[in-house]
């Protein structure tokens, strides 16, 4: 009688455990993984303990060059992306305008789209044009598919800002440049963060896309991609393990510094525009 | 728009200021333009590109071009010949998503409503995974069902499988690795409309005779409903065009509508069939889409 | 910036709102004294805001004039006018200290040393020592001290403050009344200070402007519009108004004759609006004197009898129902002095005034007996 009652009060609470897990589980073996020598290159169990894959992460020196292209063109396509985002996002809940509706759907359709699609779509115009595949047409591809996540998270911000502050800051002799630079910018601020952390790990993550315009540029999922035929390299879990570390360390900072508001925007703020990064 | 935005559907915002002048009414305009370029030139272009390659002459190739043949007869061609890989892309993503439903909704529920001060940790916990690359993640999981791993080597013992059967390449591993795969993005947004429910509406409906199952049917779930529509479109629609679970973790047999497209660009290089799979593909899931959002009925979506 | 301008009155002229075709200011036209306490006062919904936001430049009108001493502000950006407003929910900056809130005006002004000003002017809002504090860390009647000192920092030559109490509890809502009171004397900048609470407007105005659907129906002294309301609207707005339809048929002796109900009344023509045609005669309830019979009625008084359908005892009066012959039921106030008893609901009772207490309305033909019912604690009742 008690533990049922126990169980219907937190059934609930076990279940999001029990999930949870589900989500951690195969972090936990990259992680474990990231500490063993393979026994042979395409066998994935886990041998003997080693920290030599953590003391030599560049030892596939090609691994590494993929590492650091995927950084620049995340960074390249992070910032891009972020300034024409907000900019839209800024016209559309400022504004008023002829054609809204059909820029809100230029803005849907991208995230409605299958990557796939847009991926072979994306090559079909590169090839028709006689573009020539590589760096570029990738960075291409990745501010094409970031901008309208970054306007989605933007303009929630935008809108559930109150327009009062800024009449508040043009009534105490706050000019509209000063208006945008004291009171509008730093309240949009989290959403515009939030909006860049969510289109560098899109573009970080993605293969689909990347892998339809890439020429024979290699990007770190294209690299996992192909060493997933001839055997995965232990050092690609360290990039994993790490890269997951990061990412713990800087929303904890960011939780540490922002108050309880600014740190659940950061999170609920791309929380509900984040589409897979794949 | 608010399909993605479930957090910003509040109040419309307040009607800006008319226009003081010409430079003012031109003003959106230009903060438009580069990314609305950015846009219709990468994506709206090609699209129609596309649409175009998947009426041309099959019988072309990349060396010797193609031309322009209107034909139309490429659709049925393509779907005669995959079909079953068309039923398995929604078959596999359908199935994956009741079971992230099955997942996610209690997931979302307790995080947004029973955690307490925990609520940021385990949000970081859900969101976190998805830094680490998703190929390693789908990788990892070859790992865990492989053969000769200890899952497969303790539901042997137990006999919940056959001495000789397997998990990794089966439709099992697929649906495993598509719920896996794209959980967050359902969880996420139902999270945000979950957050946002006040509990105290739940206590009203218990105090006026609803028991519990009465009060979620009644109550949190319609009031969930915007949040629950957008993650059910963000899981099925990358779902549904993946080929990536389907590739590393089932065979052949499981693949999916995703790998056909794949293979037909990257690898036969037959552009009007990839074309033409492309296009039904996203008619097809355009169709599920606006089918779901009449039913869903809240016209809060979109 | 006030220091630099010449000094000078506020002037609205023939100003006009319009959101599509719903005008939500018309045609209003009002000049506010320098250095007066001017409360705009109107139910919810009636302009009052709209108006304000004309007067700071934050909304456009759709015609009319904005005029500051001989200066035409119509079209002047808000941050080039010396005019300061305490906005309805605050609006302080989420993001910036109490101190940087206060500060803002001033440095987006140039001014280089703000120190010593910002202290003082917490010091006059009784905010000593908050200056590091974020907005969300005060309660709502700090919050609104904050917004005050915010715009009054600036000595604009006009203070708008929207509603600024109306988020406050009464007791604060009571202090801070005086304390703005205290304030505008002590700085001597014109307020206009608008509101939906009547008693507020009446207590802290020197002028008070009633505002109904864009237009204003009546201005001046809380006093004059209490004693002799220019409209039914008013009389019922401000305060409660016993309003008797009746035709008037002229003047005689210095008095207007009103047949209303079969019986004939007098008002002295000072006090009638209308001396001809159809007419609400007007009583306050508090000027209304319940006996039991109607010998009891003293000479020179005119009286209706009723039977008493409630009573409710408020503490510092009792107010009562009376239902007269024709039906109507008249609001009537006693103080509860202890000089006279009690009446019984069900007992029949004379209810009289002194005719110099009644006023005479103009009011459409098709108008009758108007009176409120008791929603609010009236204005005047413990008087
Ligand atoms: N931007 C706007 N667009 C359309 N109608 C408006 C707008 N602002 C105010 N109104 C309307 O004008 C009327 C007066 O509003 P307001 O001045 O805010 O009234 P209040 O007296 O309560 O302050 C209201 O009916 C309101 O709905
Ligand atoms: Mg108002």
């Amino acid at each position: 009688m008690r533990l049922s009652r126990w169980l219907a009060d937190r059934w609930v609470m076990i279940v999001a455990l029990l999930v949870l897990g589900y989500l951690a589980l195969p972090i936990l073996v990259v992680a474990g993984l990231s500490f063993n020598r393979p026994s042979s290159r395409l066998s994935y169990d886990f041998n003997e303990f080693t920290l030599d894959n953590w003391r030599q992460p560049c030892a596939t020196s090609d691994m590494c060059d993929a590492v650091v292209r995927s950084v620049q063109i995340g960074f390249l396509a992070t910032v891009i992306a972020t300034v024409l985002g907000t900019l839209m996002a800024f016209a559309l809940v400022r504004h008023r305008f002829r054609g809204r509706s059909g820029i809100n759907v230029l803005i849907f359709l991208p995230m409605a789209t299958p990557e796939l699609v847009m991926g072979t779509s994306l090559l079909a115009l590169f090839v028709s044009a006689g573009v020539p595949q590589g760096f570029w047409t990738i960075l291409i591809a990745h501010v094409m598919f970031c901008v309208s996540f970054v306007v989605v998270t933007v303009k929630a911000r935008l809108a559930g800002m109150d327009r009062r502050l800024e009449e508040a800051a043009m009534d105490l002799y706050a000019s509209e440049w000063q208006t945008f630079r004291r009171i509008t910018l730093p309240l949009v601020l989290p959403g515009i963060v939030a909006a860049a952390l969510l289109a560098f790990s899109l573009s970080f993550d993605d293969f689909i896309i990347t892998n339809f315009n890439a020429g024979t540029t290699v990007t770190f999922p294209m690299y996992v991609w192909g060493a997933a035929q001839r055997g995965i390299p232990p050092q690609v879990n360290v990039i994993g393990t790490a890269m997951f570390a990061i990412a713990l360390l800087l929303v904890g900072l960011s939780s540490l510094r922002g108050r309880r508001a600014r740190r659940a925007n950061l999170l609920a703020g791309p929380a509900g525009h984040l589409r897979r990064p794949s | 728009m608010t399909l993605l935005a479930p957090t910003g559907s509040g109040q419309p915002p307040p009607a800006p200021p008319a226009a003081r002048s010409g430079r003012r009414r031109l003003l959106p305009y230009l903060l438009l333009l580069p990314g609305a370029a950015w846009l219709l030139i990468f994506f709206g272009v090609p699209l129609v590109q596309l649409a175009a390659a998947s009426l041309y002459d099959p019988s072309g190739s990349l060396s010797t071009g193609y031309a322009m043949t209107w034909a139309v007869s490429n659709y049925p061609d393509v779907l005669q010949a995959y079909w079953p890989q068309f039923l398995r892309s929604f078959g596999y993503a359908g199935l994956a998503l009741v079971l992230a439903l099955l997942l996610g909704y209690p997931l979302a529920y307790a995080i947004a409503q029973k955690a307490g001060r925990w609520n940021n940790l385990l949000l970081v916990c859900v969101v976190a995974p998805m830094f680490t690359s998703f190929l390693v993640r789908t990788l990892a999981w070859k790992t865990i069902l492989s053969d000769n791993g200890a899952l497969v080597g303790l539901l042997r013992d137990v006999h919940l499988l056959a001495p000789d059967g397997r998990l990794l390449a089966t439709p099992f591993a697929v649906v495993l690795g598509l719920t896996y795969n794209f959980l967050p993005f359902l969880v996420l947004p139902l999270y945000a409309s979950l957050e946002r429910l006040d509990h105290r509406l739940l206590e009203a409906a218990t105090d006026l005779y609803a028991s519990p199952v009465q009060a979620f049917r009644r109550v949190t779930l319609p009031l969930s409903m915007p949040g629950l529509v957008a993650g059910t479109l963000l899981f099925f629609i990358p779902a549904s065009g993946d080929y990536i679970n389907a590739e590393l973790l089932g065979t052949p047999n499981e693949y999916m509508i995703g790998n056909v497209i794949d293979s037909a660009f990257l690898v036969r290089l037959d552009y009007p069939q990839g074309a033409a799979l492309s296009f039904l593909l996203m008619a097809a899931i355009l169709a599920v889409v606006f089918g779901y959002l009449r039913r869903a009925g809240t016209e809060e979506v979109v | 910036m006030a220091r630099e301008t010449p000094a000078g009155d506020l002037r609205l002229a023939n100003l006009t709102k319009r959101f599509g075709v719903f005008t939500a200011v018309d045609d209003l036209s009002l000049t506010i004294g320098q250095g007066s306490f001017f409360a705009l006062l109107g139910a919810s919904g009636c302009g009052k805001t709209t108006t304000l936001r004309m007067i700071a430049g934050l909304e456009e009108p759709t015609s009319g004039q904005v005029l500051l001493g001989d200066r035409d502000i119509t079209r002047l950006r808000p941050y080039k006018r010396p005019v300061n407003t305490v906005f309805q929910s605050y609006a302080l900056f989420p993001h910036l200290s109490i101190f940087e809130n206060v500060a803002f005006g001033l440095r987006r002004r140039g001014i280089r040393s703000v120190d010593d000003e910002v202290t003082r002017m917490l010091s006059l809002v009784q905010l000593d020592g908050y200056g590091n504090r974020r907005p969300a860390q005060l309660s709502g009647g700090q919050q609104q001290r904050v917004a005050l000192a915010r715009a009054l920092i600036n000595r604009p030559q006009v203070l708008l403050l929207d509603e600024p109490l109306g988020a406050l509890d009464l007791k604060l809502r009571r202090q801070m009344q005086i304390e703005l009171k205290r304030i505008q004397t002590e700085v001597g900048i014109t307020f206009v200070h608008v509101t939906h609470d009547q008693e507020e407007a009446m207590t802290m105005a020197d002028t008070v402007a009633v505002m109904n659907a864009g237009r204003i129906e009546q201005l001046g002294a809380p006093a004059d519009i209490y004693e002799f309301p220019a409209t039914a609207f008013v009389a019922n707005f401000l305060g409660q108004s016993n309003l008797l339809a009746g035709e008037a048929t002229g003047v005689g002796g210095g008095d207007v004759a009103v047949t209303a109900h079969g019986t004939r009344f007098s008002v002295p023509a000072g006090r009638s609006r209308a001396e001809h045609g159809p007419v609400h005669l007007g009583v306050r309830p508090e000027k209304l004197i319940l006996v039991g019979s109607a010998d009891q009625v003293p000479a020179g008084h005119q009286h209706v009898t009723g039977i008493v359908t409630d009573a409710s005892y408020v503490g510092v009066s009792t107010q009562y129902l009376v239902r007269t012959g024709w039906g109507t039921e008249l609001s009537v106030f006693a103080a509860n002095s202890g000089t006279s008893a009690r009446v019984a609901v069900g007992s029949e009772a004379v209810a009289y005034w002194d005719p110099r207490h009644a006023f005479l309305l103009p009011r459409d033909a098709a108008d009758t007996d108007r009176t409120s019912p008791v929603l609010d604690e009236p204005v005047g009742a413990s008087s």
